[in-house]
C-alpha cells in the first residue's frame, strides 16, 4: 500500500456543551450512554483509519450513524473534539483558517445528497464557481467549466438553471463542480441516495467510468450495502458512531466481524460479490482439470463453468500463471452454504 | 367527575374563572373611584397621594391595592423624559467646528449628531425630491445662496410627470409585464390628472430614501444577528417589541430628538421599518439547506465570499420579500408621520379629514393607496422573479428597457418643451399638472357625504346609539369594573395553564408593567375597544374564509382581496367610516373591525388550504360529507394556524384603536396624540407605546405558546 492521504487517529465528534471535558475525562473509553445522559450525543466515537493514494473508501451505515459526521470531520467542516487527522501529511485541525481555505481550494472536493447547488447561477457558472473563488479569472475558468460539463456529459445543457434540470443531470453538475478545480480527495456525501433507482445505476456505473480514468482518492458515503459493495475498495461499517468493521467487501461479506455487520451480509447475493480469488484453494493440487478459470472472475459468471466439473477447477492469474484450484463443493458452499443454518 | 376525569383541562379552567369572579365580586368599587378623565397628575383633588422617586414627584389617586395598583412605574415616563433631555442638552458637551460662524462651538454630542443626521437626511430627501419636483436646494448645498443669486439659472428641472409615468411603466413591463405595466401607467397617469402629482412625489421621495436605508441597515442587522448569537439574543426583545408597537407611539421621542420635518420622519419611520427586514432576512439565511453552505465552503470560499456570493444570493427571495415588507411600511408611515411635519400625501390627507373634507381626504388616500399598491406588486414581482440568463443575448436585447427609457427621456423632455410653448404664461400640464388645475371630484363625494346623511342619518344615528348604549357602554362598564388583581389572576392563570410556570412569569410581567403604570384604566378602555373589534372581527373572518375556501377560485379571489387590503396605510380606513358614522367610537370600531378582519380571514383560508391532501382524501374515502369533513378533519388541523391568524387579528385591531384616537376615543391612544404636542411628552409617548405593546404581546405569548404545544400535538410543528 502506497502512503496514506487521508490518515485518523482516535477521532472523536461529540456534540453538546461541554463535550470537550466530557471527553478528556472519559479518558478515550467513550459510551455513549453516559454521554447522552449528560446531555452529550456521541456522532464519531474513536475512528481510526487509512486511506491510501487512489482507493476509494466507502463509508456504510444507516442514518445517525455517524457517517456524515465522519466526512465533516475530515473535510473540517465541523471541528473534531479529539483525535488526530492528516491529510497527506498535514495536521489538519492544527490549520488555521487561511491554510484551510487554500487546502480546501486546490485539494478537495465534495459532492452532496441535495446537489447543492446554487439556484441563481446557471450549470456552467456553478461548475466555474470555485475556480472563480480561487480567483481565476471568468473566461479561463468558464473554458475549465466547459471542459467539465463535458467530461459528465452535460453539453448542450451548460446555460441551464438548476431548477430546469432533473435529479440526475442536478448531481452530474454537482459532480462536475467538485471535480473543477482537480482535487486529489473527493469526498462524496450520499451522492446518488436522492436519485430513482434506474437513475442511481447509471450514475453508480459513470463514476466508476469517471473514477478510473481520474484515480482520486475517494471517500463515499451511503446508506445502501449494494452500493458500497459495487464501489468500494475497501468498506467501513458504521454504528452508533464506531466502526464497527473495515475491510474489503469480500471479507465484509465472508467474515462480518460482528452481528451487525453479519445481518447485513446475510441477503448479499454472494456470487454476485465475491471473486474466485476470494474462495479459491491456495495450495496446487495435480489432480486437476483442462478448465481453466480467472482468479478476478466475479463467482456468478464461471460458476456454471466450475459446476459441471466433477474435479476441481485450477485458477490462473493475468499471466496465464495457476495460483490455486476451486472444488465446485467450494462454490455451493459459498453460495448457499451461509444462509442455511441462518448465520 | 368521569367527564371532570377525563378532561382535567376544562376543570383548571373552570376553576381560574370562579376565582377569577369571585374575586371580581369579593372587591368592591371604592366609593372615590370614578372612571378618571383627566391625568391624575394635573388635578387637585382631595384623594390624591404623591410619592416621591428619584427626585420627582409622583401624583395619583390612592386606592385600595386590591383595586388599583398604585403607579409604582409613575417616575418611569419622567425619567425617560429628563434623561432625553439631559442626552441631548447636557451629556458630553464638545467643541465643534461651525461652517456658518467660522469659529468653535461648544455643543453636546448627541445634539450634534442628531444635527448632523438631520442634515443628511435633509439633503438626501431633497436631492430626490428635487430630481423629480425641481428645486434649489441640493445646488444649494453644494454652494450658497449668494452663488445662486449670482447664477439664476442652476436649478434642478425636475422630470416631466411623462418621464416618470413612463418610467414605472417600463420598470414594471420590466419586472413582471404588460399587465402590471398598464396599471403602473395608469396610476400615474391618474394622479397627474387629478392633480396630486406634488403631493405624490414627495411622498415617493420620502419612501426612496427612508425604503433603501431601511433595507441596508435591516440586512446588515440581519446578517449580523445570523453570524452571531448574542446580537440575535439582543436584538430579539426590541424586534418583538417593535412588532406591537403602535407607530404613532415612536413619533413622539424622534420629534424630541430630531424636530420636526421630514427629516425625522425618515429616521422613525427606519426603526419602524427595520425590524421585519431583520427577520426576514434572517428568516431566508436560516432557511438555507445546510449542505449549500457546505459546498460554498468547500469550494473554498472564505467568510466574505460565503455571505456575498452563495448565502445572500440563495435566500434572494426573502430578503426581497423583506424590501417588500419595508416597502409597505414606510407607507404607512408616510402618513402617520404627517404629524411630526412629513410633507406629502399624508399630510393633505392629514389636514382634509382635520377639515372634515372627506372629499378631499378621500382623494389623497385613493392616491396613496394606489401608490401603495403598486410598489407592493413591483416588489413582489422583483421577489419573484427568476434570473434570467443573458449571456447570448446581443447589446440591444439585453439593454432593450434602458434604451426604451432613454427614448421616453427625450420624449418627455421635448414635449415639456412643447408644452411650454404652447401653453405660454399658464401652467405647462406637460410638465406638471398643478394641485388646484387638475380634476377634482372633492365636491362630488362630499355632496355624496351629505346626501348619506341627509338620507340615513336617522337610522345610522339609531344604530349608533343603540350600539354604544346597548353594547359598548356596558362592556366598557364590565371591563373597568375588573379588580387590578382579579384580572392579574385571570391572565397570569391562563398563562399558566397554557404554558407552565414560565409563560406565567413572562404574562405576570407584562401585565404588571401595565398595571403599575399611571394608565390602567385606559389600557383596559383600550382593551374593550380591541377586544370588540376581535371578536366581531373573527366571527366575521372565520365565516368567510370557510366559505370562500368552499371553492378555489373564490379562496384565491379573497386572498387577493386581503392582499389588497393589507396594502392600504391603516390611516386609509378612518375615511369612509367617518364618511358614513361621524366621529364617534362607532366608527372607530367598523374601522377597526374591517381592518382586523383581514388576518382573520386570511389565516382561516390559508389553515385550511394547509391540511395535507392526502387526510383529504383519505376522509373522503372514509366517506364523510362535505360538512363532516370540514368539522372532523380541516377544523382541528387548520385550528392552530387560525390562532395565528387570531394573534394578527388582535395585533392589527390594537394598532387600529390607537390610531382611532385620531378620531377621538377615551384610551391609551388619545394620551399619545396628547403627548405628540407636549414638550415634555417623549417619555409618557414611549411609555403609553410599550403599553399597548405589551398588551399584544400578552396575547402573543399565549397563542403562540399554545399554537407550538398544539402543532406539536398534532403532529405538525
Amino acid at each position: 500500500m502506497s502512503e496514506a492521504v487521508i490518515k485518523c487517529e482516535a477521532v472523536y465528534k461529540i456534540f453538546g456543551e461541554n463535550a470537550k471535558k466530557m471527553l478528556q475525562d472519559s479518558n478515550g473509553n467513550v459510551d455513549a450512554k453516559t454521554f447522552q445522559e449528560n446531555g452529550c450525543i456521541v456522532g464519531v466515537n474513536n475512528a481510526s483509519f487509512e486511506v491510501a493514494k487512489g482507493e476509494m473508501l466507502v463509508v456504510m451505515g444507516l442514518s445517525g450513524s455517524g457517517k456524515s459526521t465522519l466526512l465533516r470531520c475530515i473535510s473540517r467542516l465541523t471541528d473534531a473534539t479529539g483525535g488526530k487527522i492528516f491529510i497527506e501529511g498535514q495536521d489538519l485541525l492544527n490549520l488555521n483558517n487561511k491554510e484551510l481555505i487554500e487546502l480546501r481550494r486546490n485539494k478537495m472536493g465534495m459532492v452532496f445528497q441535495s446537489f447543492a447547488l446554487l439556484p441563481h447561477k446557471t450549470v456552467v457558472e456553478n461548475i466555474a464557481f470555485p475556480l472563480q473563488i480561487k480567483g481565476i479569472k471568468t473566461e479561463e475558468s468558464i473554458n475549465k467549466a466547459m471542459e467539465m460539463v463535458k467530461l459528465v456529459g452535460l453539453d448542450g445543457r451548460e446555460n441551464y438553471f438548476p431548477r430546469e434540470l432533473s435529479g440526475g443531470q442536478q448531481q452530474r453538475v454537482g459532480i462536475a463542480r467538485s471535480l473543477a478545480v482537480e482535487p486529489d480527495i473527493w469526498f462524496l456525501d450520499e451522492p446518488f441516495s436522492a436519485l430513482d433507482p434506474l437513475i442511481r445505476k447509471e450514475m453508480q456505473d459513470e463514476f466508476l467510468r469517471l473514477q478510473e480514468k481520474l484515480q482520486k482518492t475517494i471517500m463515499f458515503i451511503t446508506h445502501d450495502f449494494d452500493e458500497a459493495l459495487k464501489l468500494a475498495d475497501r468498506i467501513a461499517i458504521m454504528k452508533d458512531g464506531i466502526i464497527e468493521q473495515l475491510d474489503t467487501p469480500a471479507n465484509i461479506v465472508l467474515n462480518p466481524a460482528t452481528e451487525y455487520v453479519r445481518k447485513f451480509t446475510e441477503e448479499v447475493p454472494r456470487e454476485k460479490v465475491l471473486l474466485i480469488e476470494d474462495v479459491m484453494d491456495e495450495s496446487i493440487s495435480n489432480n486437476l482439470g483442462d478448465v481453466k478459470v480467472s482468479k478476478y472472475e466475479i463467482i456468478e459468471n464461471v460458476a456454471e463453468k466450475i459446476l459441471t466439473q466433477e474435479k476441481s477447477v485450477a485458477v490462473i492469474d493475468e499471466n496465464n500463471k495457476t495460483v490455486g484450484s476451486i472444488n465446485p463443493t467450494k462454490i455451493i458452499n459459498t453460495v448457499f452454504g451461509g444462509r442455511k443454518n441462518g448465520k | 367527575m368521569e367527564f371532570l376525569k377525563k378532561y382535567p383541562k376544562i376543570f383548571q379552567w373552570l376553576f381560574l374563572l370562579i376565582v377569577f369572579f369571585a374575586l371580581c365580586f369579593a372587591i368592591d368599587v371604592p366609593e372615590t373611584y370614578k372612571f378618571i378623565r383627566g391625568q391624575a397628575e394635573f388635578v387637585k383633588d382631595p384623594n390624591q397621594s404623591s410619592y416621591i422617586f428619584l427626585g420627582k414627584e409622583v401624583r395619583y389617586y390612592a386606592f385600595d391595592v386590591f383595586w388599583r395598583l398604585p403607579p409604582l412605574l409613575g417616575w418611569l415616563p419622567i425619567w425617560i423624559n429628563d434623561s432625553l433631555f439631559f442626552l441631548m442638552n447636557e451629556w458630553m458637551p464638545m467643541e465643534f467646528w461651525n461652517e456658518d460662524t467660522q469659529e468653535f462651538k461648544t455643543r453636546p454630542i448627541v445634539l450634534q449628531i442628531s444635527r448632523n443626521l438631520t442634515a443628511f437626511m435633509t439633503f438626501l430627501i431633497e436631492l430626490i425630491r428635487e430630481i423629480l419636483l425641481g428645486g434649489l436646494e441640493t445646488i444649494v448645498a453644494f454652494t450658497s445662496w449668494d452663488w445662486i443669486d449670482a447664477n439664476p439659472w442652476a436649478e434642478l428641472p425636475g422630470l416631466p410627470w411623462t418621464i416618470v409615468a413612463a418610467g414605472f411603466a417600463i420598470l414594471a413591463y420590466k419586472l413582471s409585464g404588460i399587465g402590471l405595466a398598464i396599471f403602473a401607467g395608469l396610476t400615474m397617469v391618474y394622479i397627474s390628472v387629478f392633480g396630486q402629482w406634488k403631493p405624490s412625489m414627495q411622498t415617493l421621495s420620502f419612501i426612496l430614501v427612508a425604503a433603501p436605508l431601511s433595507f441596508i441597515f435591516g440586512l446588515s442587522l440581519g446578517i449580523a444577528a445570523y453570524k452571531s448569537k448574542r446580537v440575535e439574543k439582543a436584538l430579539y426583545p426590541i424586534l418583538l417589541v417593535m412588532q406591537t408597537m403602535p407607530q404613532y407611539a415612536v413619533l413622539v421621542p424622534a420629534l424630541v430628538l430630531f424636530g420636526v420635518g421630514d427629516h425625522a420622519a425618515v429616521i422613525i419611520t427606519m426603526v419602524v421599518a427595520v425590524p421585519p427586514m431583520i427577520l426576514l432576512t434572517l428568516l431566508g439565511l436560516r432557511a438555507i439547506p445546510p449542505e449549500v453552505i457546505e459546498a460554498g465552503r468547500m469550494s473554498g470560499c472564505n467568510n466574505w465570499q460565503l455571505m456575498s456570493k452563495v448565502l445572500i444570493p440563495t435566500a434572494r427571495r426573502d430578503i426581497l420579500i423583506g424590501v417588500n415588507q419595508v416597502i409597505m411600511v414606510c407607507f404607512s408611515m408616510a402618513v402617520i408621520s404627517a404629524f411630526i411635519g412629513a410633507k406629502g400625501l399624508g399630510f393633505n390627507l392629514l389636514l382634509a379629514l382635520n377639515q372634515l373634507n372627506i372629499g378631499l381626504a378621500l382623494e389623497a388616500g385613493l392616491c396613496i393607496s394606489l401608490i401603495a399598491i403598486l410598489l407592493d406588486k413591483m416588489s413582489l414581482a422583483w421577489a419573484n422573479k427568476q434570473v434570467d440568463y443573458f449571456g447570448n443575448l446581443n447589446f440591444f436585447q439585453r439593454n432593450k428597457n434602458l434604451l426604451f427609457f432613454s427614448i421616453t427621456v427625450i420624449i418627455g423632455i421635448l414635449l415639456a418643451y412643447f408644452g411650454s410653448i404652447y401653453f405660454k404664461g399658464g401652467y405647462n400640464y406637460l410638465f406638471e399638472v398643478p394641485h388646484n388645475k387638475g380634476i377634482s371630484t372633492a365636491d362630488f363625494w362630499n355632496k355624496g357625504v351629505d346626501w348619506i346623511f341627509d338620507t340615513f342619518f336617522v337610522y345610522i344615528k339609531a344604530f349608533n346609539t343603540w350600539l354604544i348604549q346597548e353594547v359598548l357602554q356596558p362592556m366598557r362598564a364590565l371591563y373597568l369594573r375588573m379588580p387590578a388583581v382579579a384580572t392579574l389572576v385571570l391572565v397570569v392563570g391562563a398563562g399558566y395553564l397554557i404554558g407552565g410556570i414560565r409563560s406565567a412569569l413572562v404574562v405576570c410581567g407584562l401585565t404588571l408593567f401595565i398595571a403599575l403604570s399611571p394608565w390602567w384604566d385606559r389600557a383596559l378602555v383600550t382593551a374593550y375597544m380591541a377586544t370588540f373589534g376581535v371578536i366581531v372581527s373573527c366571527i366575521i373572518g372565520f365565516t368567510v374564509g370557510t366559505l370562500c375556501f368552499q371553492n378555489k377560485h373564490s379562496a384565491k379571489f379573497m386572498l387577493g382581496v386581503c392582499d389588497i387590503f393589507q396594502t392600504f396605510p391603516s390611516f386609509v380606513y378612518l375615511i369612509p367610516v367617518m364618511m358614513l358614522f361621524g366621529i364617534t367610537d362607532t366608527s372607530v370600531l367598523i374601522a377597526v373591525i374591517v381592518y382586523a378582519t383581514i388576518p382573520a380571514t386570511r389565516y382561516t383560508i390559508e389553515g385550511l388550504r394547509s391540511v395535507p391532501a392526502g387526510l383529504h382524501d383519505a376522509a373522503t374515502m372514509s366517506g364523510v360529507n362535505k360538512f363532516q369533513r370540514l368539522t372532523k378533519i380541516e377544523f382541528p388541523l387548520a385550528f392552530p394556524h387560525m390562532m395565528l391568524g387570531l394573534n394578527q387579528t388582535i395585533v392589527f385591531a390594537l394598532f387600529m384603536v390607537i390610531i382611532g384616537a385620531f378620531i377621538g376615543t377615551e384610551d391609551l391612544g388619545q394620551y399619545i396624540l396628547k403627548a405628540l404636542s407636549d414638550k415634555n411628552g417623549a417619555g409618557i409617548g414611549l411609555t403609553l407605546g410599550i403599553c399597548v405593546a405589551f398588551i399584544g404581546l400578552i396575547f402573543d405569548n399565549l397563542i403562540r405558546t399554545w399554537v407550538e404545544k398544539r402543532k406539536k400535538h398534532l403532529g405538525i410543528a
